[in-house]
């Protein structure tokens, strides 16, 4: 039988799991409090799903229009977010986003310029004012190689291609972790005081997904585990322009920024719909004529911002909408068209990514022809559920950040919002990490016993002489998804989806995956079903009793926002049973300067008329 | 709609192996990552694979496909015959781990000898200016995804015995990438030079050719950096310079 005294054994004081931006960032942090830090990679070191990030991160720094400050990016996330975001997130997102960018400068990130020689910012969906720091459109690349570069320098241990499979604890309190690595397929231990999970999202259980095999829902699932809560993930975001055609590449992002430097959405009769989807909330801010949405475009700031930029849930409803009228583009999507808006310069230039993509993809030349583009699974606003302060879970010495926490974003996210969320929330998880580790006055050791049922979990796939294929019930899982928990919800269709999930949950309990543990694909993928099959049913279920429509999560048979729905979060946890318990909880009130801001017309907070008592620290 | 495909997969490890061949269904717009998958899916599911976005964006799929080095996720199938065997073998610059999956971290070694960018004082705002057509340069150069694909071409590194002296392309316009970078305030011409190896490169320009993020590796990062190096140590003036006075040469 094993011994666990002969796994590979890293002692040290904090791992944290993923190396995107908020993991990067977290472990740049911890290193800086003077913490010995282990990284676990999924992939390779600058790979990870941040690189995708395209058209920049969310920064109110005013140099492009100086009457951006925090207060106006806090009002624009709690609207985009429909009011359910952690208000105390969203503020602390806003105020120290500006801090956060510029400090990347330091590190050798290069941004695009103003004529000032100042970070240049653009204007993207909900944001009031051009705010995004970015770099053409590949912010996330930049952001991705920048920490990557600057962290290899700061004493920190890199395990490359390397994953967790269980958490490890010491009665209540974080112990380590158990990881393997893919190269040999062997297992290596990691005793540590704190965790800090940064895995992202878990598109890779929906079909037509922006996301990459490594969205697949681990922090989750791993939290979930280890005894944390799981919050709001009813809210899935679908990106409303993925690729459609050719089928291979159906899913994949076409950036925001499309549409923020001038693109415009149309049906296959040339006709510019948006115009018809303004939400009540939003008409007020919104253009009402292409005139004046020209107007815009071409710099007026007395006009009002173009229905294209309305937040993501209404572009994809929207589209999907003319979709299912029959309005569509051959394809099954919506044109979106800059080929008539911008000279061909000028497109190369501020989208040479775009450009690349369709020309070498789908043989378009986005100078001269529009993008066919469809709704597209691409983030979870929800996640594990943590202080907003320290991003500590219930679980002590467990911390989450990034895409894989929960609260910032509410029902909706902005786009520019998540490179910001990484880099503001991935410190101040290293910041939390660390004032946790002071406050111990023993180090938590885990028993034998948790480290072998967790290899046993592993070797069991390999060792099994037959049993399912995990790339057919990962295909499976896919089809439950997208026909229960997709765009549009209405309950018998949940329903369906939370069967479909408990039969795949059965039968991925004797999956098998021939061959070694080296390097193996099939094995990861079998280990990767399970994190997907609870992050799904946490959706499901969340999804299930939410009734109302709010942000990213549409319910058909309960159309609009309910005011009874705005005042709690869904959570679940694994009960004592085995089994996911799902519950309403109260959210507690705002301060009273957050909830004026959030509330007040956009007048009155530049004028001085609101938020003045607000601290700017 | 999909048609039957000859494909020849290289299976084996470091201890050796051999290429296999699988017939594969496939659909229009394929790319040649999405076959290897189908592959993966249905009659080899422990084929090493390594790839992440599958949008050209994160460099992890490179491999040699029918002799020359690609990103599979980029390589569609129809630039290829119809009746044409497509073969498919790792990297050969690295040693291989596993199938089509080989061991680059010597590359991340290279990169980590190299300093980090040493900025220049903020303005007294706490602003650091620089200029777009200042940056325009270093940005071509930050565009590369890590793909190693020039390092994979590269003919002193693909020969093996000169992995000791030279860091390859990626690695020079990393420095360039630095050495041009306008808030950079140290001097990194004598390592370039000494440690990291710039004479070595001869100027095939075959790292340009396989970029696939289009980054004019040669011209526009390593010979810039060549001259540098030339203005410092072999420019006759210069030389006696520092010999007969000490001068220095500083950006």
């Amino acid at each position: 039988m094993l011994d666990v005294s002969e796994l590979k054994t890293i002692e040290t004081d904090v791992v944290v799991i993923g190396a995107g931006g908020a993991g990067l960032r977290a472990a740049i942090e911890s290193s800086a409090q003077g913490l010995k830090t282990a990284v676990l990679s999924k992939s390779l070191l600058g790979k990870a799903h941040t690189v995708m990030a395209e058209g920049g991160m969310a920064a109110s720094m005013g140099n492009v229009d100086k009457r951006d400050n925090w207060k106006v990016h806090f009002r624009d996330t709690m609207r985009g977010g429909k009011m359910l975001n952690v208000w105390r997130m969203a503020e602390l997102h806003a105020k120290h986003a500006p801090a956060r960018v510029k400090e990347l400068e330091e590190w050798g990130a290069v941004f695009d310029r103003t004529k000032e020689g100042l970070i240049s910012q653009r204007n993207f969906g909900g944001h009031r004012y051009p705010r995004l720091a970015h770099v053409g459109d590949r912010t996330g690349l930049e952001l991705i190689r920048t920490l990557q570069d600057h962290g290899v320098h700061q004493g920190i241990d890199f395990l490359m291609e390397c994953t967790a499979l269980a958490l490890l604890k010491d009665g209540e309190r974080i112990a380590g972790v158990l990881a393997y690595y893919r190269e040999t397929g062997r297992f290596v231990l990691l005793r540590a005081r704190a965790v800090i999970l940064a895995t992202g999202g878990a598109g890779k259980a929906w079909r037509v997904t922006s996301n990459s095999w490594e969205y697949t829902g681990d922090g989750a699932y791993l939290a979930y585990e280890a005894g944390a809560e799981l919050m709001d993930l009813e809210f899935t975001q679908f990106h409303p322009t993925g690729m459609v055609w050719p089928l291979s590449v159906r899913g994949i992002l076409v950036t925001e920024g499309v549409r923020g430097d001038g693109g415009i959405l149309l049906n296959k009769d040339n006709k510019r719909f948006m115009f018809d989807y303004v939400p009540e909330k939003f008409a007020a801010e919104t253009a009402d004529t292409v005139d004046e949405a020209t107007r815009w475009l071409n710099g007026d700031k007395n006009a009002r911002r173009p229905p294209e930029l309305l937040t993501r849930d209404v572009v994809a409803r929207s589209i999907r909408a003319e979709i299912k009228a029959g309005r569509g583009s051959p394809h099954g999507g919506a044109f979106l068209d800059i080929a008539s808006r911008r000279p061909a310069e000028f497109i190369k230039r501020r989208l040479p990514g775009m450009y690349h993509q369709f020309k070498e993809l789908a043989e378009v030349d986005i100078t001269k022809d529009p993008m066919e583009v469809g709704p597209t699974l691409h983030y979870f606003m929800g996640g594990i559920r943590v202080d907003a302060d320290s991003q500590m879970t219930r679980v002590p010495g467990l911390f989450a950040c990034g895409e894989c926490g929960a609260g910032m974003h509410g029902a909706n996210r902005l786009g520019g919002n998540s490179l910001s969320d990484l880099i503001v929330f991935g410190r101040l998880a290293g910041v939390g990490a660390a004032e946790y580790i002071r406050t111990l006055s023993t180090t938590p050791r885990a028993d034998d016993e948790q480290i072998k049922v967790a290899i046993r979990g592993a070797t069991d796939i390999l060792n099994r002489e037959s049993g399912e294929n995990p790339y057919v019930l990962h295909d499976k899982l896919q089809d439950v998804m997208e026909d229960g928990v997709g765009i549009v919800r209405v309950e018998d269709e949940i329903k369906q989806g939370i069967r479909g999930l408990e039969e795949l949950k059965e039968r991925a309990k004797t999956m098998k995956a021939p061959g070694t543990s080296q390097y193996n694909p099939g094995w990861h993928e079998a280990l990767s079903m399970r994190s997907m099959l609870v992050t799904s049913e946490a959706v499901a279920r969340s999804a299930l009793i939410r009734q109302e429509s709010r942000g990213a999560h549409t319910r058909i048979d309960y159309e609009g926002e309910r005011d009874e729905w705005v005042k709690c979060n869904i959570v679940c946890r694994k009960g004592s049973d085995g089994h996911m318990e799902v519950e309403k909880v109260m959210r507690p009130a705002p301060v009273k300067y957050l909830e004026d801001i959030a509330n007040s017309k956009i007048e009155d907070l530049e004028s001085g008329k609101v938020g003045a008592d607000a601290p700017n620290d | 709609m999909s048609t039957l495909r000859k494909f020849r997969i290289w299976r084996g490890d470091a201890e050796g192996g051999d290429f296999k061949e699988y017939d594969v269904p496939v659909d229009p717009g394929m790319v040649v990552l999405d076959v290897l998958h189908r592959v993966q899916a249905q009659q080899a599911n422990d084929l090493a694979i390594r790839w992440n976005c599958k949008a050209g964006k994160c460099g992890s799929c490179s491999m040699e496909i029918n002799g020359r080095p690609r990103l599979s996720c980029m390589t569609r199938m129809n630039v290829y015959g119809p009746d044409e065997t497509i073969t498919v073998q790792p990297l050969k610059t690295f040693p291989v781990i596993k199938d089509l999956v080989t061991d680059v971290s010597w590359n991340y070694r290279q990169n980590k000898r190299i300093r980090p960018l040493k900025p220049k004082p903020r303005d007294a705002d706490g602003e650091h200016r620089m200029y777009q057509e200042d940056v325009d340069r270093v940005q071509e150069f930050r565009k590369c995804i890590e793909c190693y694909l020039c390092q994979d071409t590269c003919h002193v590194l693909r020969d093996r015995d000169a992995q000791d002296r030279f860091v390859g392309p990626r690695f020079m316009i990393r420095l360039a990438s630095l050495e041009m970078h306008p808030l950079d305030d140290d001097d990194r011409i004598p390592e370039i030079r000494k440690d990291f190896g710039s004479g070595f490169c001869n100027i095939t320009r075959c790292c340009t050719e396989v970029c696939p993020e289009h980054i004019n590796i040669t011209d526009n990062g390593i010979i810039p950096l060549k001259e540098r190096v030339v203005d410092r140590y072999f420019d006759p003036i210069m030389y006696m310079g520092q010999k007969l006075f000490g001068i220095s040469k500083r950006r």
